[in-house]
């Protein structure tokens, strides 16, 4: 879909690109993200709490809370909408005070959350819940990183193009 | 009595096949709303044509059009003069059939330790009169089902209780369960039968309202109440925040008033199948 007046931001985003932003702004995203939902965020927790290393560096990194289905034949991923942000509030601050830049997701953070958001020049996009055939159709690689136990849950690689999110918290 | 006989393996296999299309194309009075929309919001606009497109978009290329497939519900009427042996077993086999391209979400609810198959599906059975088998799928994601709530309310909240139930329940958890919605409510009866009620509304067609006047008139008050909270499409602020206020009632105690608030996403993905 052609969206009208729409900013682009590449991923990793650097922090001067990130204060440029404005809730409300409707955002064509580019670049590498890494999903992870409740059961990788509570791995992920635990890790750093344990200081042992993490699959992928944390440090500016992007964060989609998303469980896809399984890739058809042929295909890179299966549908790959965003889940509720709300569950992964308990973890949220850890990981932003450990780098993370960039979530993605959908619905309202707590209040705790949105504060550790501006304290660390850190950005929350809202992605469209339920648009998940539209989301795969902006996927152009895909990679198994950790957690392969988890199934859906497991943390992929992203690379994603012109993927449409609406700046939320900043 | 002759007894009609359905073939299990036949039950499956249409349940299977019933099942893959609601989870690609959702209810279509969805998307037409969508296409529909009058708003002011140039966010709501776009938000609400990006839905449109996935829709568009799952059906061509045959993609779920939402990655939460969801846990796998039936609503079975079993005529009296049916005989269906192994349905129970032929409903789950016809989701691990089904389920076998689509997300697994199912999993134990301490350990978290995935089915692996999205079984067992839940099942309500309803005994009828005659020799129809009447099965009914509905897909239910977290996102909206988490946000659901039963009201213990008492006979004195009345009418005004039950608004400001439902209003509440959007309210609290609305911006999480991907509006636009489908509010089902049900009142009366016992907990379960309340809670079962509002699921069952979820069902009803879209701009369908109750046959009983007052109960027609109940729901269009809270769709307005609901519309004037400014949710809107995907949360982003606006004013289509839910499609349908569908209300189911059953008598109840004389010292009770039970509501069952149920919100459905706009990825409302139901059909039904006749034997």
């Amino acid at each position: 879909m052609n969206i009208v007046n729409a900013k682009k931001l590449r991923l990793p985003a650097d922090n001067a690109h990130i204060k440029d932003l404005s809730a409300g702004e409707i955002v064509l995203l580019s670049g590498t993200l890494y999903t992870a939902r409740d059961q990788a965020h509570k791995r992920l927790a635990a890790a750093i709490n344990d200081g042992k290393e993490l699959p992928f560096p944390l440090g500016g990194a992007a964060i989609y809370y998303c469980g896809p289905t399984p890739a058809a034949e042929g295909q890179i991923i299966g549908s790959c909408g965003p889940t509720t942000s709300a569950r992964m509030d308990a973890y949220t601050p850890l990981l932003l005070a450990g780098g993370l830049k960039v979530m993605i997701g959908k619905g309202v953070r707590s209040d705790a959350v949105t504060q550790a958001i501006k304290e660390h020049g850190a950005v929350y996009f809202s992605a469209i819940g339920g648009a998940a055939a539209l989301y795969q159709s902006t996927v152009r690689k895909c990679e198994l990183i950790a957690y392969p136990d988890l199934g859906c849950e497991a943390v992929y690689k992203l690379t994603v193009e012109d993927f449409p999110a609406v700046v939320t918290i900043v | 009595m002759n007894m009609k006989q359905v073939d299990a393996a036949v039950v499956q296999r249409e349940l299977c096949k019933l099942i893959t299309d609601c989870l690609i194309t959702p209810d279509k009075a969805v998307t037409k709303a969508l296409t529909q929309i009058n708003t002011d919001s140039e966010v709501e606009r776009t938000a609400a044509a990006l839905i449109v497109e996935n829709n568009i978009i799952a059906e061509r290329q045959r993609l779920y059009c939402c990655q939460d497939t969801g846990q796998a519900l039936f609503f079975v009427k079993l005529g009296d003069e049916v005989i269906c042996k192994g349905l129970n077993e032929a409903i789950n086999n016809a989701v691990k059939d089904a389920y076998k391209n689509a997300r697994k979400s199912v999993a134990d609810p301490l350990t978290r330790k995935n089915t692996n198959d999205n079984t067992p599906a839940i099942i309500e059975y309803t005994l009828t009169d005659g020799d129809t088998l009447e099965i009914t799928f509905l897909a239910k994601g977290a996102g909206s089902e988490n946000m659901s709530r039963l009201y213990m309310l008492i006979p004195a909240d009345g009418e005004k209780g039950i608004v400001n139930a439902v209003v509440d329940a959007v309210e609290k958890g609305g911006k999480n369960a991907c509006p636009p919605l489908i509010i089902g409510v049900g009142i009366g009866g016992v907990t379960e039968t309340a809670c079962s009620l509002s699921k069952r509304a979820l069902l009803r067609p879209i701009g369908q309202n109750s046959e009983r006047a007052d109960v027609a008139e109940l729901e269009k008050e809270i769709l307005k109440k609901v519309n004037a909270l400014g949710i809107g499409v995907a949360a982003l602020g606006g004013k289509l925040t839910a499609l349908a206020v569908n209300i189911e009632t059953a008598p109840t105690h004389i010292g009770m008033l039970p509501v069952a608030v149920n919100l459905q996403c706009h990825s409302l993905r139901h059909g039904s199948v006749k034997f």
